[in-house]
């Protein structure tokens, strides 16, 4: 729980991860450009004080993340979202049996979300139910830029991505985390688009779709799907770290976020172990809509911050938050997001 | 008498290269490659010219590299005095496969093979429509703020201070939209002009187009210097039609 200035805020972090990016798992040079592409990231984003060395950057440890997430009490609980990256990692980038391990060790602060490929194919399908039933999963993290064989990547739209959605369905899992991130390989096949969570949204009315990223660099798009779409949700992961260095800029995400999709929709994540929680956390409680900005944005008010922090995540990971700290869900966006039939402005395109 | 065309006379210089580099855009970020400091080197060997080109992250999407890369080689190849063109992409996940196909003629598609499904024509479309979104949404706002009561619907070409008129010219000239000083600045993606019932979203939509390319913007410019130490001494800032709402680091 973090508590300033006499408020409590109920703190979820929606995404981490426990890698390995160690030369030793590394299977090609591919695997030592992702990690260096995070490492860039987290060098170019972060607060002088925060930034790593490159050696502790390539993992943490169980020991490490519990103490980086959870120190200070700063976050009440965090879930797993693991990228496989099996292409360039030995083993893979994310550590399915150490996270999960961990996860089962401190049921009361992580949960564990597993992942899958549609191009696993049948076998795939079988896995699936084996991990959702060993693992009690709520929720997956996909990876559409993966690496599999010959293809660089797949949709949320591929005939085969139907069928582990709707397995999805039938096993609970009930929250769906895509990375929709930073223009990145592959090919046309996915690179810049969010049109495909529309479909799956569409089709898939009892899941959740977290967009991680908020589509950035594709926030529009990801608005305009989001108006039309109620279950669809916005993570902040990679977003959220502007605050530091570009404050006017995420002052922007944010306005555009809360007027497009309300203050129910939109989820804190770290991305740990691009960046450590706690500071983000801080900045976030302390951060403001720039005066000169008014006439665009209205200012975010202490309910908003403790939804966004927390309280949103925790209704959809089903988690224990006291009593006195809830708050009712919000009226309507002006683009009215509960309402898709209000919302067809297809006249505006 | 003849015409004389001096320039032809001095030969191929670095200067003329990198002028000529000046006009490839990245598509996503709508900006110079020259200005983001894309452009690592040129070297201009008589009749020869290599340059080699870096972008923010080994990963950045092949597509965008590829247009990059094959708008820099069309740019430099046209070029007076030009014989021979190398263009290379440096220390990207794909610099082997672009760097040949470049070298080899084979296009995008060549290139990449089965991956590339489409050919980069709707990818360059799409961003030329984003980049003139964006760029009514910076004059409007602009505008705005200065008289906040104006009718944004009634907003012509010729009502807006002449750097944002003249940007936001070179953006419709792409898309395909008149430029004429009665032109009305806002309208919808296919050219035409909003009602007053659905004006206001129409400009709330741009804006969060001139939120993701500014975001990006930001993003990638920060990444190269990140990755490249001293890149920053070869950014140009942004130009002052770009950012209506200031956005750099608050003290």
């Amino acid at each position: 729980m973090y508590t300033k200035d006499g408020e409590q805020y109920y703190v979820v972090d929606a995404h981490i991860a426990l890698w390995d990016a160690r030369p030793e798992n590394q299977r090609n040079v591919h695997g030592r450009q992702f990690i260096d592409c995070f490492y860039d990231y987290h060098r170019n984003l972060s607060p002088e004080a925060e930034v790593w060395p490159y050696e502790e950057y390539l993992y943490q440890g169980g020991e490490r993340l519990m103490r980086d997430v959870f120190v200070d009490g700063i976050v009440d609980h965090a879930v797993f979202q693991p990228a496989r990256l099996a292409e360039f990692y030995h083993r893979g980038f994310g550590q399915t049996e150490e996270a999960f391990a961990l996860a089962r060790a401190h049921p009361d602060k992580l949960t564990y979300n597993h992942y899958w490929d549609p191009r696993d194919g049948e076998n795939g399908l079988d896995a699936l139910r084996a991990a959702a039933e060993r693992m009690q999963l709520k929720g997956v993290k996909l990876y559409t830029a993966d690496w599999h064989g010959e293809s660089r990547g797949w949709k949320l739209t591929d005939p085969m991505a139907s069928r582990y959605l709707e397995l999805s369905q039938e096993l609970g899992i009930r929250n769906v985390h895509v990375h929709k991130g930073p223009t990145i390989r592959p090919l046309d096949r996915d690179a810049f688009d969010v049109a495909d969570v529309d479909h799956a949204a569409t089709d898939f009315p009892d899941l959740t779709f977290v967009v991680e990223h908020c589509g950035l660099p594709r926030l529009e798009d990801f608005c305009w799907i989001a108006t039309q779409e109620p279950n669809v949700v916005a993570g902040l992961a990679v977003a959220i770290p502007f605050i530091h260095t570009r404050p006017r800029y995420f002052a922007q995400i944010m306005g555009e976020l809360l007027y497009w999709l309300g203050e129910d929709r939109i989820l804190f994540s770290s991305d740990y172990a691009l960046w450590t929680p706690k500071w983000l956390v801080e900045e976030f409680v302390d951060f403001q809509i720039p005066e000169d900005m008014s006439p665009e944005y209205a200012p975010i008010t202490v309910e908003q911050k403790k939804k966004v922090l927390g309280l949103n995540a925790a209704r959809l990971y089903d988690l224990p938050v006291p009593e006195h700290l809830r708050l009712p869900e919000a009226d309507e966006t002006e683009t009215g997001p509960r309402e898709p039939a209000a919302a067809d402005l297809a006249g505006a395109r | 008498m003849t015409a004389v065309l001096p320039d032809l006379d001095a030969g191929v210089t670095e200067q003329r290269v990198r002028a000529a580099l000046g006009t490839v855009v990245d598509p996503e970020l709508d900006e110079p490659i020259t200005d983001l400091g894309f452009v690592r080197s040129v070297a201009v060997d008589a009749g020869t010219v290599e340059v080699h080109l870096r972008l923010p992250t080994s990963f950045c999407a092949p597509n965008f590299a590829w247009l990059m890369v094959s708008d820099a080689s069309d740019a430099v190849s046209a070029v007076a005095g030009v014989a021979r063109v190398v263009v290379e992409l440096d220390d990207h996940s794909d610099s082997d496969l672009v760097n040949r196909g470049l070298a080899a003629g084979l296009g995008y598609r060549g290139t990449f093979g089965s991956e590339a499904e489409e050919s980069l024509d709707e990818l360059r479309a799409t961003f030329t429509r984003k980049a003139h979104t964006a760029a009514m949404e910076r004059a409007l706002t602009g505008l705005l703020r200065a008289d906040p009561s104006a009718d944004v619907r009634a907003v012509t070409l010729g009502d807006l201070p002449p750097d944002a008129a003249a940007a936001l010219r070179r953006r419709r000239a792409a898309v395909g939209l008149p430029v004429d000083d009665g032109a009305p600045v806002l309208v919808r993606d296919d050219g035409t002009r909003p009602g007053p019932a659905d004006a206001a979203l129409v400009l709330r939509r741009a804006r969060s187009v001139r939120i993701s390319v500014d975001g990006n913007a930001h993003f990638c410019r920060g990444l190269l210097t990140t990755r490249y130490p001293g890149s920053e001494a070869d950014q140009v800032p942004r130009p002052d039609d770009r950012p209506v709402l200031p956005l750099e680091v608050l003290p």
